[in-house]
């Protein structure tokens, strides 16, 4: 789950990480009123969840009160990559003399997490790593030792900062690991962490990005969720325990597994045809999940076939089979269906799903160039 | 032969006695799994399975009943780390963890834990172990595959059973089933499994199952390249998945331009790998 900047440097502020002075606002009169407050110079920034706010005139640096409340009607008003801005968040603006970059993500290959910094920061860092790697300082963290004062230190050497802004520095690497750590998240990052004209360290900008599966432990985090962007079909899905994923192409897929929700999709597109979502229905098929499941995926209007490849193992084949007939009851799909079980008893269910007029496949392979020859409107 | 589990292996369940632990625990034990005990806090003293399994209130406890060496964990997430770190402390020496969504912080520390004690630990969030005729250590159903000279190592749960399936279909066994799971931070993994069925007489041939996300299967195929002389066939799944969005398993996720599919089965079939197009295609190339 993302987080927008300024939920994200109030989180590193609480950690002791030093942010501008700033206030965030829904219209463009709260907008006013922050610069006012604030006095001087303010940069008004869009927050939506999207990188390259900047390029798409998101971020705007403001001279007076009256020129904030403007840029913030107009910002308010924009669309960026898609996503409405709803909030902006006046900054002070800072005094920049230099900008650097510092993150913590997890690597998975060391499984650890690690502290990264470059000294060309403001920019995008994926960039930095692919055209000059090493201007890139990384220190692995030890998850059950934590940040050592030494790795803060070799890191701020490493990019050449000046000796006197290692104290101030040190303070903010281990600010930013307690508040990765503290918050579960899976990548912290300051970009840029500036260098001011009175050499002062201040994180202009911040991003956050939490483990959905540790958002038991933080259910204040957890409230913080943009829907904005999200698929409705996906907020939809999450309700019932589905994991769905919205694709381009109009053959449904419902299946039973991860992986094999994959496979099943690869499988559709290797026969020619093109898969309409990921959807993964977890354990058993119930009749519910299954109706939901079927809502969700016929809620996409290009939907022209559904493939339903369930490997019952240990659910039982004539349980799953009536739960899809349970379910077409309900919600009555009216796009030719083809249907392949797997697993104990899944005899009686094919035969039970055959009487319904169903197309039914033995292996997946079968399964799908079915789904793909009825997606086309032809009959196998 | 076979690897991880057999018909000597002395399993405890921790969280058996829940309802989905409780499901699985019956038809390992049906299965002829030598299932000595389960764990739960609180319910020591009680007997699940008619009365023919111990529950104990501790691993520790457990272990010195049974003298068991391996545990199976079914354990809430949220309680999963601690349900890892108690069997480690306790002496077992495998640990299998059916677990789903355990927090990636959680995991972190867990391996680096169990790796400083030198524990095995297979997954979190996969379906276990089978060494068919054996030890079902897990949530694989037994009846899909038959004893034979075929290993198989996989990242997810039911694409396996559908490539178990499809061998036994072919009148084809295999030696163990290992699933390894679809979380970024696991335990063992391909090159753990790879070079346990390289040492293994039994297993004359593999089957390796990956999927999109992180750069284990590349790092498996150098390996293969390397070091065995085997006969190995492989899939990826995740050819279609779009990058940046997680594809159910925790794991499975294109990740700034890392993790592909395309890149995956490149690095396999340059190590000789023979890459199947679908899964029921696997035991073809095997023959």
């Amino acid at each position: 789950m993302k987080l927008h900047e300024y939920q994200s440097k109030l989180i590193f502020a609480e950690y002791g990480v030093p942010i501008p002075k700033g206030s965030v606002a829904a219209t463009a009169s709260e907008a006013k009123q922050i610069a006012e407050e604030l006095g001087g110079r303010v940069v008004v920034k869009s927050q939506v969840l999207v990188g390259g706010r900047g390029k798409a005139g998101g971020i705007r640096l403001a001279k007076s009160p009256a020129e904030a409340e403007e840029l913030a009607t107009q910002i308010l008003s924009m669309e960026i990559k898609g996503l409405p801005v709803r909030k902006v968040l006046i900054d002070e603006a800072a005094d920049i003399q230099h900008e650097i970059y510092l993150g913590i993500t997890n690597d998975r290959a060391a499984r650890r997490p690690v502290m990264m910094a470059s000294s060309e920061g403001g920019v995008d860092i994926e960039e930095v790593a692919r055209v000059t790697p090493e201007k890139i300082i990384r220190a692995h963290i030890d998850p059950l030792l934590g940040l050592q004062g030494y790795q803060a230190r070799d890191i701020a050497a490493g990019i050449d900062l000046p000796r006197e802004l290692w104290r101030s520095f040190g303070k903010i690497a281990e600010g930013l690991w307690q508040a990765y750590k503290q918050s579960d998240a899976t990548l912290a990052e300051i970009n840029p962490l500036v260098i001011t004209h009175d050499n002062k360290l201040v994180a202009v900008d911040g991003k956050m990005v939490l483990d959905d599966s540790a958002l038991f432990r933080h259910p204040e985090l957890a409230d913080k969720r943009d829907l904005d962007i999200e698929a409705s079909a996906e907020i939809e899905a999450r309700k019932y325990g589905l994991s769905f994923i919205k694709l381009d192409g109009d053959i449904g897929c419902m299946v039973n597994g991860a992986g094999l929700a994959m496979t099943s999709m690869d499988v559709i597109k290797f026969f020619g045809g093109e898969p309409a979502n990921f959807l993964d229905i977890g354990g058993g098929a119930n009749a519910e999940k299954v109706a939901a499941a079927f809502r969700i995926i016929l809620s996409d209007p290009n939907i022209k076939a559904i493939l339903i490849n369930i490997f019952g193992g240990i659910t039982r084949g004539d349980e799953v089979a009536r739960g899809i007939l349970a379910a077409m009851e309900e919600v009555k799909p009216d796009v030719p269906m083809v249907v392949r079980l797997v697993g104990t008893n899944a005899e009686e269910g094919r035969k039970l799903l055959a009487d319904a007029k169903m197309i039914t496949a033995d292996t997946l392979a079968d399964a799908a160039q079915k789904a793909v020859a009825a997606a086309k409107g032809e009959t196998k | 032969m076979s690897i991880l589990v057999d018909k000597n292996t002395k399993l405890i369940g921790q969280g058996i006695t829940g309802r989905e632990g409780l499901f699985h625990a019956e038809r390992m034990f049906a299965y002829g799994t030598n299932l000595v005990a389960g764990v739960t806090p609180g319910k020591g003293g009680e007997w699940i399975l008619d009365g023919k399994v111990p529950v104990f209130d501790s691993v520790k406890l457990a272990k010195e009943a049974t003298d068991a060496n391996a545990t199976i964990i079914f354990v809430p997430s949220r309680f999963a780390a601690d349900a890892m770190f108690e069997a480690a402390d306790a002496g077992i020496e495998l640990i299998i963890t059916i677990t789903e969504g355990i927090p990636v912080q959680d995991m972190m520390r867990v391996r680096n834990y169990l790796d400083q004690k030198k524990v095995r630990l297979v997954g979190p969030n996969c379906p276990g172990l089978l060494t068919p005729g054996e030890a079902k250590v897990g949530i694989i159903p037994g009846d899909i595959a038959i004893p034979g000279d075929v290993g198989v190592v996989s990242r997810s749960g039911t694409l396996t059973y559908e490539v178990l399936y499809a061998l036994k279909e072919l009148g084809m066994g295999v030696s163990t089933c290992v699933g390894i799971g679809g979380d970024p931070i696991n335990g063992t993994n391909f090159i753990d499994a790879l070079r346990l069925f390289e040492e293994d007489p039994q297993t004359k041939k593999v089957v390796l199952i990956g999927e999109i996300g992180g750069t284990d299967e590349e790092k498996a195929a150098e390996f293969i390249s390397k070091y065995l002389s085997k006969p190995v066939a492989g899939f990826i799944a995740g050819q279609t998945a779009p990058p940046g969005k997680r594809m159910g398993h925790a794991g499975a996720i294109v990740e700034g331009g890392t993790g592909l599919a395309a890149d995956k089965i490149k690095a396999l079939k340059a190590a000789g790998v023979r890459v199947a197009k679908h899964p029921e295609e696997i035991p073809l190339l095997l023959r």
